[in-house]
């Protein structure tokens, strides 16, 4: 329980990821509530930019398209990518067989 | 990625809806816990109905609150309850729902551990028999036990295991965590409030100044395996946080609608003082939650009063509301148990001025209680002398309808 929230080491930006079907979100002003109805457990998204992220995620062919499609440039894909790692690691997002 | 206000800070205004909200479906209880916060026993009256109920469920998914905290009272004893439960998760509001175990039967456990939108936490408030049944009454200890054997029978994994921490089971921590081990279940510590009948055994119950270091040494050593729905956060002046929001989300991320609906900031302040509506009222829930004005109150920045100037509110931020006003502090003055000693000195400059009252008393009439209690004392007219307690009241609603068994129909078992 105690490290399911911890990054996990090399978050592939290739891979095609989406939203845990267990997962219920809602959008707020600062980006959104995520709630895991398997874990019970809440998450937040800090910025609407990262809600927009992971809302495509299941239709994109891999997260680094999601990042672009949302506007996120180059410099910011790490943070991007180690805010989505955090999410895998507490199952909020998985990784979806490749189509 | 900008941040312009930290997550706390967001939170400290208030959401559009609550994170999830605690839900008492009624007053009615199978038991007489001596520090019930909301004073439960008999059943109102006025208890919002099957329909009515399901609307607030309605109103619950359009706002997409995840999931509500079910309680009481007893809230099985409603014989709705495993109705309202199903149509709350086929419309995604997840339940957790509190009980004390009476109607955790084996082919309950089964249906409730084949659900993954339904969560249950059984009170237990002594890992022995002897320390249980004092604050919980006889035979609660072994329901308790047993409603554990079926849900860990029926697999039902992580279940909850909630404890009020007191005086006088603050020694059984590690024992609290082996039944819960035991059971496949996971651990929960609350605090005790001096709310309901809190109020009345608060003095004698509440953890000693030594007791709350040690139970946040215990609780810090384990971190997020033991759950403390974030009632300790007045601890974190101790240094370290513990893990969880730390923050009082009354009336900002939480609150409460109570059995005949009325919202409430938090479960621990049935008062009038924090009553914001009622979900009868029109507009419904939504509009109490977003309208109300004693909520736009609290999601305003806090002074901090008394507490300003000291080291440490920037991590207790003055604790905790209920605690305070129901043992007669200002609310922006220090939490009776802060751990620099303010509210101890608070309260003894305060002696002689009485402590507000909750609101409503639903107690059973009579208590088998196991231990000397004080006298109740109620606002309101001084009930007329005479033999019995079932004579009318001026000035108070009626109450007839409560003389009934609040649990007609239900047989133990």
């Amino acid at each position: 329980m105690s490290t399911d929230t911890l990054p996990r080491a090399g978050f592939d930006l290739d891979r095609p990821w989406q939203l845990h079907p267990q997962v219920s979100v809602r959008p707020e002003r600062f980006g959104a509530l995520l709630y895991h109805f398997g874990t019970r457990r809440l998450s937040f998204l800090k910025s609407p930019a990262l809600l927009a992220v992971v809302s495509s995620l299941g239709d994109a062919p891999s997260a680094r398209q999601a990042c672009r499609s949302a506007g996120v440039t180059e410099a910011e894909l790490p943070a991007y990518a180690a805010a989505l790692a955090t999410l895998a690691g507490s199952q909020m997002i998985r990784e979806r067989a490749s189509s | 990625m900008t941040r312009p206000l930290a997550l706390v800070e967001q939170f400290q205004y208030g959401l559009d809806a609550p994170i999830c909200l605690t839900w008492e479906l009624t007053y009615a209880c199978n038991l007489s816990c001596v520090h019930c916060l909301s004073s439960s026993g008999r059943r109102d009256p006025r208890e919002l109905t099957t329909a009515e109920c399901r609307a607030v469920i309605d109103e619950l998914e359009r706002m997409q609150v995840f999931y509500v905290n079910i309680g009481g009272g007893e809230p099985t004893v409603r014989a709705d309850f495993w109705d309202l439960v199903d149509y709350a998760t086929a419309h995604h509001v997840g339940v957790k729902f509190s009980t004390n175990g009476v109607k955790i039967t084996a082919e309950i456990a089964r249906r409730l551990a084949a659900s993954d939108y339904v969560d249950v936490q059984i009170s237990l408030d002594g890992a022995t028999e002897q320390v249980n049944d004092a604050v919980r009454g006889p035979g609660s200890y072994a329901t308790a036990l047993r409603a554990m054997r079926h849900l860990a029978g029926a697999g039902f994994r992580g279940f909850k295991i909630s404890v009020v921490v007191t005086r006088h089971n603050v020694g059984q921590l590690d024992d609290f965590k082996a039944i819960a081990d035991r059971f496949g279940a996971q651990l929960r510590l609350t605090r005790l409030r001096p709310s309901g009948r809190g109020a009345d055994v608060w003095d004698e119950l509440h953890p000693t100044a030594g007791q709350q270091r040690q139970l946040y040494d215990w609780l810090a050593a384990r971190g997020e395996q033991v759950l403390t729905g974030d009632s300790f956060f007045h601890l974190a002046a101790y240094g370290e946080a513990l893990p969880g929001l730390n923050l009082c989300g009354a009336g900002r991320v939480v609150c409460l609608i109570d059995p005949v609906g009325d919202v409430y900031a938090c479960p621990f302040a049935i008062h009038d003082s924090f009553l914001a509506g009622n979900v009868r009222g029109p507009g419904g829930f939504a509009a109490v939650w977003r309208e109300s004005e004693l909520f736009a109150d609290l999601r305003r920045p806090q002074a901090g009063g008394a507490c300003h100037s000291c080291s440490a509110y920037d991590s207790c931020r003055g604790g905790c509301m209920a605690a305070k006003f129901f043992t007669g502090l200002p609310l922006d003055g220090p939490d009776p148990e802060c751990v620099k000693g303010h509210g101890e000195r608070a309260l003894a400059a305060a002696v002689g001025e009485p402590a507000p009252r909750p609101s409503g008393d639903h107690s059973h009439r009579s208590h088998h209680s196991n231990r000397p209690r004080p006298v109740p004392v109620s606002i309101g007219p001084r009930p007329p002398a005479g033999p019995g307690p079932s004579q009318a009241r001026p000035g108070l609603p009626p109450d007839r309808a409560c003389n009934q068994s609040p649990l007609a129909g239900f047989r133990p078992g």
